[in-house]
């Protein structure tokens, strides 16, 4: 428990919305040690930036977080008022987006976005926040740094606005970085660079990072641990290399089977059948078992919970509750 | 760029060119003159007169002098004040600026402020308060509120003057007029700022709720940004951007004056000049302040269309 | 192109989803309005004020007392009486058939003249196009305050019947409101010109006026209703403009804009405020509620539109 950077426990995030609830992030419990990369996997919609964001406070005012507890180093997050939440993101926690071309304010410099948490939180003067902004430009790896600090984002491409993003991220040295998608809307060749890159400043620096991603090809690259999340609830949680090859859960059997692998030609690459479910339409039940090959009677009733699967992997599915195999 | 200004430009000429003719037989074929209407005058000096101004020629003959004069810079001699018209404009205009000017900048200031803060708490009671408020603003008679105000302050409880720019016999001078005058543009003013503040306040709400949902604001927010920052550095500049394009839309009311406000308020500017030739058909006059509004709408609305290129964010800076 | 084939066999292409259902949606939503909600329970209380009120009062409208001349507010006249003793409450009232049947009629001239060809210009586009849209920036180019002044003053020195003006000064505000609402309808049809439903329609080989009126119009129906509703406020705002300065609807006819003329008055604006109080309230109150109204439909017609 105290080796923990990050205790996320029982977090729900609710949606209110007019057609009704949604419940965005259900139940959710996770765990970050520091120096360790977590990933969290799924499709878009099954909550994982919204868990992101619940952790930084970002998901208000159309999120409300309504049950859980969320602490970084034993500090509790959600009982914090508001000036000192405020001065834990970009300080403690800092965050990168998916889309790097709009995460950047228009109107204003790259070097003016830079200095902001460093005038903020290191309460640099302004000459000094400018040569420090400089400098980090450097440690991106973007060269011409002077002129480009005086640049406005919608002259720079979409991957030098992503180091630019990184740059900020690291400037006051967080002890976490949340990356929602960093490398989703780059091209390919770009994406390796941005995740070397984050590998690189987190070795340097011992940050851990909780990465978020609907891409087995970047987990595989980047994680300690894997959290995969379906309809806003854990399914499955473990080690990588154990969950990657043992994989207990049948979404994330479903998931590793669709990853098309290099140099071994498929017939047809799979994909999960079936859609996600109108999380305005959930009921009681395991989420997943419209599209589950396994599925059985309690799974269209019953919500199974995380079990122990493995030596450390969890994964919350009717075939492994043993009640039910000798009864079922 | 200069071939769509001179396309724009050639267009605008004709299109003022059209609206001139037609104003001009418009007020050529309303019945009665400058001249029918003065009784003191004997039929035979009536038709002296006509002959001396031009107005026994065919319409279009007459037409053709008032635009020969006009491409020349010279709009005709007030009948009524015996004067150029054009000199009286530079006369009256002043006053007019004056109260628009000071109106405009009370108008976009609270708009701002109040647009800003309505976004900001979208949904909130202060919202909804907001939103009634708005639409009461854009809903009034102006010139009933002007009726009302003057009621109720000056008349009631005599805290400002009910009209005019200065007090009746007064000779007052330096700061002491200054005072005067504030006093008495402090009613307009208001009256002018409330009618201009729905749907300026309107915009920029919108346009702020617009921003506030932008990705780089949750960056700034992510980065520990204060609040107050967040909003007046982050995104008022993104949502004041669009507004430039505003700027040429008011061009025609701050110049063109106010023809309600300042005849409730006996303002001694270019609407209340254009209301009382309006009552003496003073054509020479109304023919000029007509064409002068119409000349400032379409010039506003050719800088309105240049601002917005500039607004966009791939051409400006 | 399956749908195209088998809308063939029905004769009819399909259009865009303009259906009841998408209207009983709207209407639930909008009922879920507060703001408009009570803009439309004013309206209604207006109306039936204004047209049916009267019926139930026990004075007319030029029912002249001299014996009660300039009585202020008391409990037999609830708005006073004028200085002819005729009593207020009911001329407001009265003035208030002819203030929202000229609103309502002006906006609805607007809108057919404005839709009609704003969506003949957007359609055959050509010589019919310049023509039109030309005429449009011209009225849009003359500033509207004075045109519609000279208009009315017209009016007087033809000396045009008093019974006539109102429809007169319809037709007025009509024609300073029809160009930019033609504007707005030729640019949303150019838009959904190129959209694919109306390809299938040539497709299909459909007539002209079955293409503009079966399938475009029905689809500007909710921008239509929109700016149909908002107009209906600033026609009435106009109207009262052009009474009040005597060239717009005039006495005997009475309408709220011309019994506030009462103002210009020095006595009656000094010392008798209920003679045009009233009227300007009734104007304001009116003109609010359409706004709320038309705002709340807005927010449910117009999916382009964002609070």
């Amino acid at each position: 428990m105290t080796d923990h950077l990050l205790d996320i426990e029982h977090l729900s995030t609710y949606f209110y919305t007019e057609e009704g609830t949604v419940k965005a992030v259900d139940d959710v419990t996770l765990h970050v040690r520091p120096g360790e990369t977590v990933c969290i996997v799924g499709e878009s919609g099954c909550g994982k930036s919204i868990t992101a964001m619940s952790i930084m406070g970002l998901q208000e005012p159309a999120g409300r977080v309504v049950n859980g507890r969320i602490s970084l180093e034993g500090t509790d997050m959600l009982t914090l008022s508001k000036n000192a939440k405020r001065a834990i993101r970009g300080k403690e926690i800092a965050m990168i987006f998916q889309e790097p071309m709009s995460s950047l304010n228009p109107v204003l410099t790259i070097g003016q976005q830079i200095m902001e948490p460093l005038m903020e939180h290191l309460k640099l003067g302004k000459k000094e926040a400018k040569r420090r902004a400089i400098k980090l430009i450097e440690q991106v790896g973007i060269s011409r740094a002077e002129q480009i600090a005086g640049s406005y984002p919608h002259e720079l491409s979409g991957g030098m606005l992503q180091r630019i993003m990184i740059a900020i991220a690291i400037s006051c040295k967080p002890k976490l970085l949340i990356a929602d998608e960093p490398t989703t809307a780059l091209d390919v060749t770009i994406q390796a660079q941005i995740l070397d890159m984050l590998r690189q400043f987190k070795a340097e620096s011992d940050m851990s990072i909780l990465l978020i991603t609907h891409d087995l090809g970047v987990v595989a690259e980047m994680a300690d641990y894997v959290v995969v999340m379906y309809c806003g609830k854990v399914v499955e949680q473990g080690e990588v290399c154990e969950l990657f090859e043992h994989p207990k859960h049948p979404y994330t059997q479903g998931l590793l089977k669709s990853k098309p692998i290099l140099n071994q030609r498929q017939e047809e690459l799979y994909s999960i059948p079936g859609q996600v479910p109108n999380p305005l339409e959930l009921t009681e039940s395991c989420y997943f078992h419209e599209r589950c090959q396994h599925c059985m009677d309690i799974c269209r009733v019953r919500e199974p919970k995380l079990k122990n699967v493995g030596e450390d992997q969890q994964a919350a599915c009717w075939l492994y509750e043993e009640e039910v195999l000798t009864h079922g | 760029m200069s071939s769509y200004l001179v396309k724009r430009l050639s267009y605008i000429i004709i299109i003022l060119f059209a609206a001139s003719l037609l104003i001009f037989c418009l007020y050529a074929f309303t019945p009665g003159d400058f001249i029918s209407g003065n009784i003191k005058l004997s039929p035979e000096r009536k038709a002296e007169l006509r002959e001396i101004y031009g107005l026994n020629k065919p319409v279009l003959e007459r037409y053709g002098i008032w635009l020969k004069n006009a491409f020349q810079g010279d709009f005709g001699f007030s009948l009524a004040q015996q004067r150029p018209v054009l000199k009286l404009f530079n006369e009256y205009i002043w006053n007019s600026f004056l109260l628009a000017v000071v109106s405009t900048f009370f108008t976009w200031l609270i708009a701002v402020i109040i647009g800003v803060i309505a976004a900001y708490k979208q949904y909130s009671w202060f919202d909804s308060l907001i939103m009634v408020f708005i639409f009461a603003a854009m809903s009034i008679p102006s010139f009933f509120i002007g009726l009302l105000l003057i009621k109720i302050c000056a008349v009631d409880l005599k805290w400002l003057p009910p009209g005019g720019m200065t007090t009746t016999g007064s000779n007052a001078t330096g700061f002491a007029y200054i005072q005067e005058v504030v006093r008495h543009m402090t009613l307009p003013v208001i009256v002018m700022t409330l009618l201009g503040l729905g749907s300026l306040t309107r915009y920029f709400r919108s346009n702020m709720i617009d921003v506030i949902q932008q990705d780089y604001i949750r960056t700034a927010r992510a980065k520990g940004t204060k609040e107050r920052k967040v909003l007046f550095t982050h995104a008022l500049r993104n949502a004041l951007l669009p507004a430039i394009t505003l700027v040429g839309f008011e061009l025609p009311g701050l110049f063109g004056g106010s023809l309600i406000i300042e005849k409730i308020f006996n303002w001694p500017g270019i609407g209340q000049l254009y209301m009382s030739s309006f009552a003496t058909r003073d054509y020479p006059l109304l023919m000029g302040f007509t064409m002068f509004i119409a000349i400032l709408t379409v010039i506003g609305t050719l800088l309105s269309d240049l601002l917005y290129s500039l607004a966009d964010p791939r051409v400006k800076l | 192109m399956s749908s195209v084939s088998g809308n063939l066999a029905a004769g009819k292409a399909q259009s865009p989803p303009v259906k009841s259902s998408l209207w009983k949606q709207s209407f639930k939503r909008l009922r879920k309005n507060k703001l408009a909600m009570t803009g439309f329970i004013i309206v209604v209380i207006m109306f039936l004020a204004c047209f049916i009120g009267p019926l139930f009062s026990p004075y007319t409208e030029n029912q002249i007392n001299m014996r009660i001349m300039n009585k202020a507010p008391n409990l037999k006249h609830w708005l006073g009486t004028d200085k002819l003793g005729r009593d207020v409450l009911i001329r407001v009232l009265l003035a208030g058939r002819i203030s929202l049947t000229v609103g309502f009629a002006a906006m609805a001239l607007s809108v057919i003249i404005g839709s009609l060809l704003g969506a003949i210009a957007g359609y055959y586009r050509g010589i019919v196009d310049q023509i039109i849209m030309r005429t449009a920036d011209l009225l849009l180019t003359i500033p509207g305050l004075p045109l519609l002044f000279i208009s009315g003053a017209l009016l007087s020195a033809w000396k045009v019947p008093t019974d006539y003006r109102m429809y007169i000064v319809m037709l007025m505000l009509s024609l300073v409101g029809w160009p930019g609402l033609a504007r707005m309808v030729r640019g949303e049809l150019l838009s959904l010109r190129e959209r694919e439903f109306m390809q299938s329609t040539i497709v299909l080989g459909l007539r002209d006026r079955r293409k503009l009126f079966h399938h475009l119009l029905p689809n500007l129906a909710p921008l239509l209703i929109v700016i149909a509703t908002l107009n209906i406020g600033g026609s009435i705002l106009l109207e009262s403009v052009l009474s009040f300065f005597g060239l717009g609807v005039i006495p005997p006819t009475p309408t709220w804009g011309n019994m506030i003329d009462s103002a210009n008055n020095l006595i009656d604006f000094q010392e008798r405020p209920w003679l045009w109080i009233p009227p300007g309230f009734c104007i304001f109150a009116t003109v609010i509620a359409i706004n709320l109204f038309g705002d709340g439909l807005r927010d449910v017609l117009d999916p382009k539109h964002k609070r």
